[in-house]
């Protein structure tokens, strides 16, 4: 189901952007001809295992490596001992050193083992099966420690200490507008809760794995499931060598989800095959991806609104604190999107939010699509609807008076000059989701609920990020793009080749792009953040109009006319339709352009690309060009009061769901569920609304069944059989709908929807589940067993 | 480790090779025969990455063994589709943005082939209950649903 809105009948009408398309790497999927990094093998190739801490709290004795490395077909053992740089930071490519911004941990465990399933040894062998056989002749000796396992209890005086630190606290921002205390003091009604969201894992269908060889100019060359190729500075660094010995490839990924933002396998392969000399491959099985992988963080969300009668919000009162496990990784960063977007899309007078990230001896958590926007979003979408209960007001009409708009400022001060459309995709969400349903039995309730949510797009501006993408025009006419993005499945190349489809005038079949590899694309930075539209979409877009310039430039001078007046589509060069037509061709170049290539046809005027491309390259004019995009760069924030500007722009959507819940079981079905976002422009509206629907379902499974359990830092939940992802029968079909304000930052006005698209799903369902059963929640996930609780069942 | 010879035909080819007893079906075709189109999402039956077709019957492949394969025959995604000529069960996929990060394709399409070779009408909830086997976590399965619906809508008219 698709409903597309056009809000801007003036603007530009496209050839090919705003289409939707089948992707261009569809057909290779659909074949079975895509290789992913495991679809792939070297001669001599060795295989890799890890072993795993089984504690999650202890203090590391000793390891002995040598029965393991006298057994048969055994290539190497490696221990922390053997990484030459086994501490080390993560760091994405950014231009600008940020203090702070810089996240702590070990390649393979030392001294003190911060969660279950740290590596603490790398063994390379002949077969998996001899590999495994090592791995339980590694002998390993503990002292198991008491460890820490709750965020709170972690920032206590007396705490565990996770670390080597003399805190578990990892960082701490704040945001001040007004006056809290006056704020209150102003409101006619306070509301007070606290709510909690569980750990969740990326679940991406494809394991981490790669494989690494060292390659006859002795580059250590890693083909890996990535999203960040320029991870090979942070390997190069644990390696020791230097950043232009290492060269990272990043075949399509099976998924990413910002599950693989931070290095996986990498290190661990590149250490190996520097060791062995001979290729070395490593596959997480699935138990591994979920018990040793950054996964989302808990939080704990303390949140006290006031409010005037007539709905207008006064004050807002947070404190937040993410559980970051055993080590820091990100989520300095993913605080920081928290602190940011902790009041959502509205309009408050007065704001206090503190927010602390804590260590724990909980598997580490690091980026996870939507990145620190989601945990918040359903701590101030619950509170608004139970604040509109309180008040008596419809939850659309409490939203409507607060809603922020174009040109109002966010709460840390920052005034939003880009497109601001939240209550438009409101209005249009309910208004897609019609009166509630009968329900089927008396045992049934339906209930409505929706959710509003703002996520940026591209990343902090005080990383001063950048873009790089080469464009060239063959002289057949086919077109290559070379962008090193990596591809995780959103259509990260897709889309580069509609950009330079439209510039270009070429179909979208004929343009290659050649992606993901640090020695042959160049570096486009991460794809995170969902960042790739919005900054290599620009750096394509900007590499594309210079070779269309010199393309009209030089059919200007053919025909002797301006190029303002030429126009390029369908790999022709047109004259424009206007009061004067030249029937001279008597350019500068006549007497190579012969008249085969001005036909008249239907009294249309063109020249063919194909020949004004040969005729560029006879004149010896460049056809390529490498563009640089750099986001707009900003200082720092004052973590102290959290003003200024941390983002450019943001994407801003409503999900409304009408659910039937089954008051004798406690089973949800959900009977609609629509999404509605303002993308700015779609390039793809296939790809858009594929994005939109993935993320509402992905962002519902947090919602209603996703739970990495632990007990005292034991995941409990290790494979697909316990760690319920939704299926086809728990997904409903999306409505999607398109709002196009066209006032994005990005190719031709275009927002990001990767991330932003899951960022309402989970106060949505529970806004409507609540609406049903007249019971309100607190904590993530709100599954069946939770429901028979709230109505007193069990 | 012991090793035992098996036979077993792929996509039409009778391919050979030495396994193990604990060698799966999975296994032999990654490994052996680089039969790459079937993927490996989890190696425990939980996801259906690895679906195929086994003597007309869909399997995980993870969970048959390679001995138990033996003298049989096996269809994979590039069993019943080329470039030239695919199913329509892959143009659907293709056209209706059915594929995302494309890893569960393989697995999903060969699913949905069974589902449609019993059921050539289904309808989207019997879709959704045939599909229930294959986890998918890019798409939200909407636009899956949609493919297999479309083909499942030719073959009514």
């Amino acid at each position: 189901m698709f409903e597309k809105i056009i809000e801007n009948q003036d603007k530009p009408k496209y050839n090919v952007i705003g289409k939707p398309k089948p992707r261009h790497d569809a057909w290779e999927k659909a074949l079975g001809k895509t290789r992913y990094a495991d679809d792939f093998t070297q001669p001599g190739m060795l295989y890799a295992k890890v072993l795993r801490s089984e504690y999650a709290a202890a203090n590391l004795i000793s390891i002995d490596t040598g029965e393991a490395e006298k057994l048969p077909g055994v290539e190497a053992v490696l221990t922390a001992k053997d990484v030459p740089k086994n501490e080390t930071v993560t760091k994405f490519g950014q231009t600008h050193e940020v203090g702070g911004f810089e996240g702590f941990y070990r390649v393979l465990a030392d001294k003190k083992i911060r969660f279950k399933g740290e590596a603490v040894a790398l063994v390379a062998a002949e077969t998996p099966a001899i590999a495994e056989q090592a791995l339980k002749l590694i002998k390993v000796e503990y002292e198991p420690t008491e460890g820490v396992y709750d965020p709170i209890e972690a920032l206590k005086p007396d705490a565990y200490l996770v670390g080597e630190k003399e805190t578990n606290l990892i960082c701490s921002y704040k945001v001040i507008k007004g006056d809290i205390e006056k704020g209150f003091e102003e409101s006619d009604l306070i509301v007070e809760n606290t709510y909690k969201t569980q750990m969740v894992d990326h679940a991406y269908l494809e394991p981490e794995s790669g494989v690494a060889w060292i390659d006859e100019s002795g580059i250590i060359v890693i083909r890996a499931s990535t999203q960040v190729i320029e991870h090979f500075r942070g390997i190069a660094d644990v390696l020791n060598i230097p950043s232009n010995k290492v060269r990272v490839i990043a075949p399509m990924v099976g998924g990413g989800f910002g599950g693989k933002e931070d290095i996986t396998v990498e290190t661990f392969i590149a250490l190996l095959a520097m060791k062995t000399e001979r290729p070395v491959s490593l596959t997480f099985t699935r138990e591994e991806s979920i018990l040793a992988h950054g996964k989302r963080h808990p939080y704990v969300m303390q949140y006290k609104v006031g409010v005037k009668n007539d709905g207008k919000l006064v004050a807002l009162e947070a404190k937040l604190i993410s559980d970051a496990g055993g080590y820091i990784y990100l989520s300095p960063w993913i605080l920081m999107y928290s602190t940011v977007t902790a009041a959502g899309p509205y309009d408050y007078t007065h704001v206090k939010v503190d927010t602390h990230s804590v260590l724990t001896n909980n598997t580490f958590a690091s980026a996870n699509r939507g990145f620190g926007g989601v945990q918040p979003c359903f701590a101030y979408e619950s509170m608004l609807d139970e604040v509109a209960e309180r008040l008596g007001m419809s939850p659309l009409e409490l939203r409507k008076k607060n809603y922020l708009h174009t040109g109002d400022a966010l709460v840390t001060g920052r005034v939003l000059e880009h497109a601001v459309e939240t209550e438009q995709t409101a209005e249009k969400a309910l208004a897609a989701l019609g009166e509630p349903s009968k329900p089927k039995s008396s045992s049934h309730k339906v209930g409505q609920g929706f959710a509003s949510g703002m996520l940026s797009y591209g990343r902090m501006c005080f990383l001063h990020d950048t873009s790089r993408s080469y464009v060239s025009i063959e002289l057949d006419g086919s077109v290559i793009v070379r962008c090193g993005v990596q591809d995780i499945g959103c259509g990260q190349c897709s889309s580069l080749a509609q950009i330079a489809a439209e510039v270009l005038g070429v179909p979208m079949e004929e343009i290659t792009v050649y992606f993901g590899d640090t020695a042959l694309t160049p570096l486009a930075g991460t794809t995170t953040a969902t960042r790739q539209l919005y900054m290599s979409g620009n750096a394509t877009l900007k590499a594309a109009r210079a070779i269309r310039d010199t393309i009209l430039k030089k059919s200007g001078e053919i025909l002797g006319i301006t190029p303002e007046r030429l126009e390029l589509r369908d790999k022709r060069i047109y004259i424009k339709k206007g009061p004067q037509c030249t029937t001279s061709y008597g350019g500068s170049r006549g007497d190579i352009i012969s008249s085969e290539i001005c036909v008249d046809i239907n009294q249309d005027r063109y020249l063919d690309l194909v020949a004004v491309v040969k005729a560029c390259a006879a004149d010896g004019l460049s056809l390529s060009n490498l563009a640089q995009f750099n986001a707009p760069a900003r200082e720092l924030v004052d973590f102290t009061t959290g003003q200024g500007q941390v983002f450019t722009d943001f994407t801003y959507g409503t999900h409304a769901l009408e659910v039937s819940v089954d008051t004798e079981t406690g089973d949800v079905e959900i009977l609609k569920y629509i999404s509605c976002y303002d993308v700015g422009q779609a390039i793809n509206p296939l790809s858009a609304e594929g994005q939109m629907e993935g993320g509402a379902i992905y962002g519902l499974g947090q919602g209603m069944c996703e739970d990495v359990i632990l007990e005292k830092g034991i995941t409990k939940t290790p494979t697909f059989a316990e760690y319920l992802i939704p299926t086809s029968m728990d997904a409903p079909d999306i409505t999607s709908i398109l709002v196009e304000s066209g006032g994005g930052v990005g190719p031709f006005g275009a927002k990001g929807i990767g991330e932003p698209s899951c960022v309402p799903s989970s106060p949505a369902f529970t806004n409507a589940v609540s609406n049903a059963i007249g019971v309100r929640f607190y904590d993530l996930p709100v599954t069946a067993e939770k429901i028979m609780r709230a109505l007193g069942k069990i | 480790m012991k090793t035992y010879p098996v036979k077993i035909k792929v996509n039409g080819k009778w391919k050979e090779a030495a396994v193990t007893a604990r060698d799966t079906l999975l296994d032999v075709l990654r490994k052996k025969w680089l039969a790459y189109e079937v993927k490996n999402g989890c190696s425990e039956g939980d996801c259906g990455a690895c679906t195929v077709n086994l003597n007309g019957k869909t399997v995980n492949a993870c969970l048959v063994l390679a001995l138990q394969a033996n003298g049989k025959e096996v269809t994979t995604l590039k069993g019943i589709g080329t470039e030239q000529n695919p199913h329509p069960i892959q143009k659907a996929f293709v056209e209706k943005g059915g594929i995302q990060c494309g890893f569960c394709s393989p697995g999903m399409i060969m699913s949905s082939k069974a589902l449609l070779d019993k059921n050539p009408v289904a309808s989207r909830s019997e879709i959704r209950e045939g599909l229930s086997g294959n986890l998918c976590r890019c798409t939200g399965y909407h636009k899956i649903v949609d493919a297999v619906e479309h083909v499942a809508k030719n073959n009514q008219s």
